[in-house]
């Protein structure tokens, strides 16, 4: 094992450890899942615990979209260029099972899951789900980013 | 004025224009002729009926019955406090109706939205393009013959239902 090797996977796990305590979250949310969500967000379950207290309002600022609520497709590519609008290294959470699957709406209206937009790292269902799956839900995309490999020059994700 | 003066009052006013009356908990329900129904509703926002509020307006598809569409028109008085519901059946092919916008303004986004889900055209509107659905989407979703999975994207998907 050379000194240099030692060295890049000391310094991954480095990046992996900050980024996945700074993850600025756009909360792009459509519809009631969004109670669930200042529910997880404010004081009573505290987000912030596990460092993603930090809302921001412009997608170009944040690291982390939370996709909550039922996504049409009149809505679907506003959702689109949203996600296009975030910088890398970033991520999705489907919160809701709206947003994971369609959840109960099967119609001429409703996007049967967001994943068939946008790419989705992890998926929370429930309907809405519980603040405690949400922050699982969190701490296993800490764990994935943890994990992940850290690029520099970012792949283009598919 | 009570319910049975009201009823009579009506009929005695605008006579062939209704087809039939009914009681729906202790409201008076009216079956129009679809031809009258801006005329009736004219006379209805005026005194002595003084309905003054177009609560709501939608309409149902019967796919099997002879007037396929029949639309619903929810009324209110506020100097009376009572409600009155008229309906009127439109046949399958081409259905049209004279339009509210001029009486209510509010008549003007509800026939829209019935014009967007169910493809009927009402004859005088100002307006009348899709609200709720968006540009390109073809047919009316809530007929009963709209496929009930039917999707119509506005961007590519990944992948297949």
């Amino acid at each position: 094992m050379s000194g240099l090797d030692f060295l890049t996977t000391r310094l991954e796990t480095a990046i992996g450890w900050g980024r996945k305590f700074s993850l600025f979250h756009y909360p792009f949310i459509t519809a009631c899942c969004g109670m669930e969500y200042m529910s997880a967000a404010c004081a009573h379950f505290d987000i912030d615990r596990f460092g993603a207290g930090l809302t921001r309002f412009s997608p170009r600022q944040a690291d982390l979209l939370l996709v909550v609520g039922t996504i049409s497709h009149k809505l679907a590519p506003v959702l689109k260029t949203v996600y296009d609008q975030m910088l890398e290294p970033k991520w999705v959470i489907a919160f809701g099972a709206c947003t994971v699957s369609g959840g109960i709406y099967q119609n001429y209206a409703v996007v049967q899951g967001i994943d068939r937009i946008i790419p989705v790292d992890i998926y929370i269902p429930g309907c809405p789900p519980r603040p405690e799956m949400v922050l699982d839900g969190l701490l296993k995309l800490q764990d994935k980013i943890q994990h992940q490999k850290q690029d520099w020059r970012w792949a283009r994700k598919t | 004025m009570g319910q049975e003066n009201l009823i009579e009052a009506i009929r005695a006013k605008l006579g062939d224009a209704v087809e039939g009356v009914s009681d729906s908990f202790g409201d008076a329900v009216l079956t129009l002729r679809s031809a009258a129904v801006r005329a009736v509703m004219a006379a209805l926002r005026e005194a002595p009926f003084e309905y003054a509020v177009l609560l709501d307006l939608t309409c149902v598809d019967f796919a099997a019955a002879e007037g396929r569409f029949e639309l619903v028109y929810h009324l209110y008085s506020l100097t009376r406090n009572v409600r009155l519901r008229l309906k009127a059946s439109l046949p399958a092919a081409d259905p049209s109706v004279e339009t509210l916008v001029g009486l209510w303004k509010n008549a003007e986004w509800l026939e829209r939205e019935v014009f967007d889900m169910f493809g009927v055209r009402f004859e005088g509107h100002p307006y009348l393009k899709r609200i709720l659905t968006y540009e390109g989407f073809e047919g009316h979703a809530l007929r009963k013959s709209y496929p009930w999975r039917l999707e119509q994207p506005r961007i590519p998907l990944k992948g297949d239902v």
